[in-house]
């Protein structure tokens, strides 16, 4: 089996006197949905930001293997842009658009990793910058189109719906062509037709082959979704597995509920 | 509209300020020949102007308060009326047209003394426009920009007096070295939070203009330097008005080729990086983009156009000292961005004609211009952070699939 | 060794005024982090109340005390005033905006406040009575010790003591030191934040008006333009400190007094300006969170 595109070990970081994560190990194969869950505070939002370089962990490693490579590249240490220049794109749980910004521009800055032109092209407006350009706006359009956001393509984003700017928030992720999507709680504060049309769009994404990794609290979506999960607590995995060993893990059952439910 | 007890409370916010504004505004003492002066006239004005005040503030929340809130759909009706004039095609080139016949005809039109005073707006406009790429499109609140100025000022008046070159070979060396400023700053200093690197700009602008007081052998301190050549044409020596209508030609072209840089800047991959970078940090580096490049890049091409200004100060004037260099400059060139609007061309434009020339023609108000300025930084950002042209994104058509 | 028993005393005078100057920046910035740019010019109106009434009285011919009473009371009523009148106008109404918008509207405020003295006073430089007199137990070392630098420094000692006991042990300090904390949950357990922001402002401009005071009556000249570089200097002493730290403020005030003190005696004073400018830039750097500050995590 090749390497996964994903391999975190040992992750640990500490804030002054407090281990907000403790040795933690998690792996994502290509083509997977992998989820990650926990109670409150348990570390997992902590986890994605030290994966995506904003924090930088006390110890432990975090190596990416992108397709056609043979070796991983380690992600520990590097500037968030570049984690995502690497190949690893994020949502956030307490939406960051451009709000200022068109729906469409917010898209387009997702391009900006993987275009070139700077002062002279931007001046000039060269072939090469308007073809960069033409690109740009093609690619962004199209994936507006995928999350059902293209009618909505010049409106300012902080215009838009809650749902809908969760939506733009992925497909400015996946303007950046990660090889890892990573979502931080996706449904959350979703109705429930939001949160079926998000789990339907989730699905067709993967199908195009694409990894992602979740953190999500809303367990229908979860159950739905993952091909694995993993569950946290107090920084700490606690389980490991398909939906259907973690739904019975008594661990998992104590964690969420805070009691012992063997007695 | 004005209920009794709006108006009891202006009374009273009208009575508050008379007192407060009782010992600086009625007072006034000569300790040498002890004599005491009481305005109490001041202390009428500053009550009933209070008072005026107080309700035209109450009418505006009042009218924003009774007004539809504005519907997703509305957006575009509230575009402002220039933007959307221009955006027609046909429209577009009759109005840019008309401006450039009008600017042509100008000089012949008016007085030097005026010309001359259109320059000095000019160039403010061309200051802000620049300002604004920092400022209004990156959002790196810029509190030092006059220090660029002076690097472009003082190259051009230390190479000509110096070596005697002329100005238009120093208008790329004035620019490149304001850039390279920029850059040696920009660097250490971009790092740092917003409202921190408004202090250290302001810092190294006083710097920059103390360095110039004090270091005599360098810069012939306070006294500054004279005689500095206009720019020639062609070799040859212009007479006084010749070498203004020339200026003025100069700055005119000047204008216009900033304004088609800063428009291109605007809406390429760069501009829209700047504007996210303004937006969120945190979302923008965990888009990929790099922030201290990006930063960067506004920063020094702001310095740039502030020094290529400062060799066209320094080639009009023809005399410079540190004290053409103050805070205060930078101040005025960021009320003309706040006033105009941050991000807006249109905006930075009409609010460099407006706060360069109202206090020139309204003599009167010359004296309450400074008053004025930090009046309207305070008023722009409580009652329209969006300046007085809010600034429009581009609009893309797709063909639907 | 006299000399530098002169330039440490010197420096300490310098320091303690800072010191007063640095505590309102020091506290709103700890209270709803904002640069209060205007600082500095209420500063300045304290030092111009107190010239105004401290003249008007003399030719009234009022004995030296009431007029030192008198106009020290009425610098810091003024100020204060001065200091709440701005947080209501322009500051108060941009609390939930972008970090950026209450600098400018701050920065505005000073200008503006600038000019405003210069209308309704003069641009020229104004002589200030000499408020405190040399004292003559003071004789014997008058050729080190000013006898301004001694009240100065015993003046400061004095407010600062009171100061720490309000923020310490009275009901509105410890409402401040919780507002610092954490605004939201203060406002829960029904502090009214907005009278403790005012109650910061008034604090600090009273402060600042007392500094200024004894700054006018020690340098003998005040004009309308004093306020921009003490602003700058105590609040780069409050930078070096750690800004939001109290007891950062005043270590921060007399580490940049005496070090401007010994560079002025034994260095030159041309560059004495710079200095306090390149050693704000340097710590912004290089530390930014000060020698007391607490390293700021941004939340994600």
């Amino acid at each position: 089996m090749s390497n996964p595109i994903l391999q975190v070990s040992g992750l640990t970081m500490d804030f002054g006197g407090i281990r907000a994560l403790n040795k933690l190990d998690l792996d994502v194969h290509a083509g997977e949905i992998v989820a990650l869950i926990g109670p409150n505070g348990a570390g997992k939002t902590t986890f994605f930001n030290c994966v995506t370089g904003i924090y930088t962990p006390t110890a432990g490693d975090v190596l990416m293997t992108r397709p056609g490579d043979k070796k991983p590249i380690s992600l520990k240490g590097l500037k968030p842009n570049y984690v995502t220049q690497k190949g690893l794109a994020r949502t956030f749980q307490n939406i960051r658009l451009f709000s200022k910004m068109t729906v469409l521009e917010n898209v387009m800055i997702g391009r900006h990793c993987r275009t070139k032109a700077f002062i002279l092209g931007a001046v000039l407006r060269n072939a090469s910058t308007r073809r960069e350009e033409q690109q740009i706006a093609e690619m962004s359009y199209s994936l507006l189109e995928k999350v059902k956001l293209a009618d909505l393509a010049n409106e300012l984003a902080e215009n838009l719906s809650y749902g809908a700017q969760r939506r733009l928030e992925i497909a400015r992720a996946l303007a950046t062509e990660p090889h890892l999507l990573l979502l931080d709680e996706p449904a959350a504060g979703m109705n429930p037709q939001e949160t079926q049309a998000l789990i339907e769009l989730i699905r067709e994404i993967s199908s195009d082959g694409q990894a992602i990794l979740l953190i999500e609290h809303d367990m229908k979506l979860v159950m739905a979704l993952s091909d694995r999960i993993y569950v946290m607590d107090y920084g700490k995995k606690i389980a490991e597995g398909n939906p259907e060993q973690i739904r019975t893990n008594p661990e998992v059952i104590k964690a969420y509920l805070g009691e012992d439910v063997d007695a | 509209m004005f209920s009794l007890k709006t108006l009891r409370t202006g009374v009273l916010i009208s009575l508050w300020f008379v007192f407060l504004t009782f010992p600086l505004m009625v007072i006034k003492v000569d300790p040498l020949e002890r004599i005491i002066q009481w305005r109490w006239k001041n202390a009428l004005l500053v009550g009933i102007g209070t008072f005026l005040i107080y309700l035209v503030v109450q009418y505006l929340n009042y009218r924003k308060e009774h007004q539809p809130p504005a519907k997703v759909e509305d957006t575009k009706d509230q575009v402002s009326f220039i933007h959307k004039f221009i955006a027609d095609p046909i429209q577009r080139k009759l109005l840019f047209g008309g401006l450039l016949v009008i600017a042509a005809i100008f000089p012949f039109v008016v007085s030097t003394y005026q010309t001359n005073i259109m320059i000095t707006a000019l160039m403010y406009v061309v200051l802000g426009l620049g300002l604004n790429i920092v400022v209004g499109m990156a959002g790196l609140l810029d509190l030092g920009f006059v220090a660029f100025y002076a690097v472009g000022a003082y190259s051009y008046a230390l190479l000509n007096h110096h070596f005697g070159l002329g100005f238009w070979e120093v208008l790329p060396i004035g620019g490149g070295l304001a850039a390279i400023a920029g850059i040696l700053l920009g660097f250490p200093v971009l790092r740092l939070r917003g409202d921190y690197l408004a202090i250290v700009t302001l810092g190294f602008g006083e710097i920059i203009r103390l360095v110039l007081e004090n270091w005599s052998e360098f810069s012939k301190g306070p006294s500054g330097i004279s005689n500095i050549s206009r720019p020639g044409f062609l070799g040859m020596e212009l007479s006084l008005e010749g070498s203004i209508l020339y200026m003025y030609y100069i700055m005119i072209a000047f204008m216009i080729f900033t304004i088609f840089v800063v428009n291109r800047l605007q809406d390429s991959r760069l501009g829209r990086a700047w504007i996210a970078l303004r937006e969120d940090e945190i979302a923008c580096q965990a888009m990929g983009i790099d922030k201290q490049k990006t930063k960067l890049a506004a920063f020094s091409l702001g310095a740039f156009w502030a020094g290529l200004m400062g060799v066209i100060f320094a080639a009009k004037t023809t005399f410079i000292n540190p004290a053409s260099f103050t805070f205060l400059e930078s101040a005025i060139i960021l009320s003309i961005v706040v006033l105009g609007g941050m991000g807006s061309i249109v905006g930075v434009i009409i609010g460099a004609l407006v706060l360069i020339l109202l206090p020139e023609y309204l003599r009167a108000l010359s004296e309450y211009r400074m008053l004025a300025f930090g009046a309207i930084l305070v008023a722009m950002m409580i009652f329209r952070p969006q300046g007085m042209i809010a600034t429009v994104r581009r609009t893309y058509r797709f063909q639907k699939k | 060794m006299d000399y530098f028993i002169e330039l440490f005393c010197s420096g300490l005078s310098r320091g303690a005024i800072y010191a007063l100057i640095a505590l309102g920046y020091t506290m709103v910035y700890g209270i709803i982090g904002l640069i209060n740019f205007a600082h500095g010019e209420i500063y300045m109106i304290g030092a111009f109340t107190s010239f105004i009434v401290a003249t008007v009285l003399s030719i009234l011919g009022f004995p030296l005390l009431a007029i030192v009473a008198l106009s020290g009371v009425a610098a810091a009523v003024w100020a204060s005033a001065y200091g709440y009148t701005i947080e209501k106008i322009a500051y108060k109404p941009l609390r939930h905006a972008p970090r950026l918008s209450p600098l400018i509207s701050a920065i505005g405020m000073s200008i503006f406040l600038q000019n405003y003295v210069l209308l309704a006073q003069t641009s020229d430089f104004l002589p200030f009575p000499e408020l405190i007199p040399d004292f003559e137990f003071m004789e014997p070392i008058a050729h080190i010790v000013g006898s301004s630098d001694i009240v100065i420094f015993i003046t400061t000692a004095v407010v600062m003591a009171v100061l720490t006991y309000v923020i310490k042990f009275t009901r509105i300090g410890k409402a401040m030191r919780a507002t610092a904390q954490d605004r939201t949950m203060a406002m829960l357990v029904g502090i009214n934040v907005n009278n403790i922001i005012s109650a910061t402002f008034i604090i600090g401009s009273a402060l600042a008006a007392i500094g200024g005071l004894l700054i006018a009556s020690h340098i003998g000249q005040i004009n309308f333009y004093i306020g921009f570089l003490a602003g700058i200097k105590a609040f780069t002493a409050a930078v070096l400190g750690g800004i939001g730290s109290i007891p950062g403020a005043v270590l921060g005030s007399f580490i940049l007094g005496l070090t401007e003190s010994f560079a002025t005696g034994y260095v030159s004073s041309d560059y004495e300006d710079v200095f306090a400018f390149s050693l704000l830039v340097l710590i912004l750097l290089f530390k930014p969170s000060g020698l007391l500050g607490k390293a700021e995590t941004q939340k994600v």
